[in-house]
């Protein structure tokens, strides 16, 4: 089987944001591999070692997501992609994004794709979706459970609390929920191993696109913080009376009960 | 200049979701004095539903209605959309940010080469502009975005965006379209009914959080029973589901589900950041924890020191007395 991993490199989930001229800053930040792309590179592994084939993962970013990348094949991944767009975009979006996966897909052939659910950051969880439309094949997100048996599918997904369980076939878009399984640390052979692979770098210009072609089709106008919350209220005194307190607060004051 | 826009509603057993009403509330601050067109999808007879769309403020509905359509699937649903939208050729879409709007509307825009501006908390018109603000990094952010290509298409967050009231005396036309819904490559084999009576996380009102503090699957317990006097859903940290006292559906912060409740009630929770970024746009937090220390007094605004398995049980028979007495 041909698997291919989407992955973005984000800020570690400790962080706190900083903003300098209506930027996020990056500079001193952690980055990890978005926890949702982290499950679906391990179950990208496990479908290797359980069907054959080979998992790539794929990136689209700066220099920096090597890093991510070599985690990636540490893991277990057996190829990587990195599309260095550093040099090409200013700006970009959801719809920037999918046309350069778009473009990357058009020559290869894929069984499965994986991806994670939403990213940390930007959190708008459209890739997926996107680029299947776009690659014309079906697609499931939230996943928890995936089993193949030859071409057919048959998925486990979380809606919203609920369990869904749907049947599907490949070629298969899949976007990763939390609960399909447990993200394994590289090992250290692995991550020697990880030095050895191939890991590819491509630039746009390489998919036969320009900037134009990826032009955005939303803006970004200002980035802010939200009002800093400050601490209320502590009360004091018996246990009884405190929740005979609570309660009236909450009732004439905050007025939500 | 007044734009057309049209709002997907969502039925959920037989009755519509209340982010149907925010979403029309929501097109008409876009719509200005334009039309609002509702659209909804199901198996079943969706008219009555459709007149309660114009209840409260889109001007007509449309329906499509095919036994296909009985479970959202993205493949089904864009099939009706697409056609809804052909119809229609609206200037604006709008829908609720909830799982069916999360999968679906990414694909339509893929579809139309539109840009798409998810979980929206808040929307301003300014002159031609229309700006979406949304959070980004769960939270910890917000950001303002326009579309400059395409549809003005959206999804919004549930209980951000305030409905119009409800008003029985308006009326519109409701079409039913005709709409052939088939080869569908993905199929609902079963739904596994795993919430309680329906309060969904991300639409709840009151949430009662627990934290490795109830230090058990039983733990909980005491957090179900304050949830359902308050007619609240139970949330939980990251800790307590790492820890295997619950289901990681349950999980609020940056991984795992991102609220906006009226109360947020935060019991055995230390306040880790990426927990706090899931929480912290709360209109009201209150925390109990024995540690006085614990990080989540920062941001609560009513705090009791004090051990949970105390003082729940005691804030759930107050609250008790306190309904029977109203």
């Amino acid at each position: 089987m041909n698997i291919y991993v989407l992955m973005k490199r984000t800020f570690d989930t400790e962080e706190k944001i900083v903003i300098e001229d209506g930027r996020i800053e990056e500079e001193g930040a952690e980055f990890i591999i978005n926890p949702y792309d982290e499950y679906a590179i391990e179950e990208a592994i496990q479908l290797r070692d359980e069907h054959g084939g080979e998992v790539t993962v794929v990136t689209i970013g700066n220099e920096e997501a090597e890093k991510q990348l070599r985690t990636a094949l540490a893991m277990g991944a057996d190829k990587a992609v990195l599309i260095n767009t550093e040099d090409d975009l200013e700006e970009s979006d959801q719809y920037s994004t999918t046309k350069i996966l778009e473009a990357f897909f058009e020559d290869k052939e894929y069984d499965l794709i994986l991806a994670g659910n939403v990213a940390i950051d930007n959190a708008s969880g459209q890739v997926g979706p996107r680029l299947a439309e776009r690659l014309g094949i079906p697609y499931v997100t939230t996943i928890t459970d995936i089993t193949i048996d030859g071409e057919s599918v048959h998925i486990e997904r979380d809606v919203e609390g609920d369990v869904e369980k749907v049947d599907t076939s490949l070629p298969l878009l899949v976007t990763c929920q939390q609960g399909l399984n447990e993200p394994r640390y590289p090992s250290l052979p692995g991550i020697m191993k990880a030095k050895k692979k191939p890991l590819e770098e491509l630039e746009i210009d390489d998919l036969d696109l320009d900037e134009d072609d990826v032009e955005p089709k939303t803006k970004t106008l200002d980035v802010f913080l939200p009002p800093e919350r400050e601490a209320g209220k502590i009360l004091e005194g018996e246990i009884d009376d405190q929740v005979k307190e609570l309660v009236s607060l909450l009732r004439s004051e905050a007025k939500v009960i | 200049m007044g734009k057309k826009i049209l709002v997907f509603g969502e039925v959920r057993d037989g009755a519509l979701r209340n982010v149907s009403f925010e979403a029309v509330a929501a097109a008409r601050k876009i719509s200005e004095d334009g039309e609002i067109v509702a659209a909804l999808f199901g198996d079943g007879n969706l008219e009555e539903l459709g007149n309660e769309m114009i209840y409260y403020g889109a001007d007509r509905a449309v329906v499509v209605q095919h036994e296909n359509l009985k479970n959202y699937t993205s493949e089904g649903y864009a099939q009706a959309a697409m056609a809804v939208i052909e119809d229609e050729n609206p200037d604006g879409l709008i829908m609720g940010h909830t799982a069916a709007g999360k999968d679906l509307t990414p694909k339509l825009a893929s579809r139309l080469e539109s840009g798409l501006i998810s979980d929206a908390t808040d929307i301003e018109v300014d002159g031609d502009h229309v700006v979406f603000t949304r959070p980004i990094y769960s939270g910890k952010a917000f950001e303002k975005k326009m579309i400059t290509e395409g549809l003005l298409f959206a999804t919004i967050r549930p209980n951000n965006i305030a409905p119009l009231d409800r008003d029985d005396s308006r009326s519109g036309e409701v079409a039913v379209k005709d709409v052939d819904i088939k080869d569908l490559r993905t199929v609902i084999k079963d739904v596994i009914r795993k919430t309680t009576d329906g309060v969904d996380l991300s639409e709840a009102k009151v949430i009662v959080a627990g934290g490795r503090g109830v230090k058990s699957a039983e733990g909980f317990e005491p957090l179900e029973e304050l949830a359902e006097v308050l007619g609240g859903a139970v949330g939980a940290s990251r800790g307590a589901c790492d820890a295997g006292y619950c289901d990681y559906s349950l999980q609020i912060g940056q991984t795992g589900k991102v609220v906006t409740p009226d109360l947020y009630i935060a019991c055995g929770i230390s306040g880790a950041i990426q927990h706090l970024a899931g929480m912290s746009n709360s209109k009201v937090i209150v925390a109990i924890n024995k540690d006085p220390e614990a990080n989540i007094f920062n941001v609560a605004d009513y705090g009791i020191v004090g051990d949970l398995f105390d003082v729940v049980p005691k804030l759930t028979e107050e609250i008790k007395k306190l309904k029977e007495n109203a």
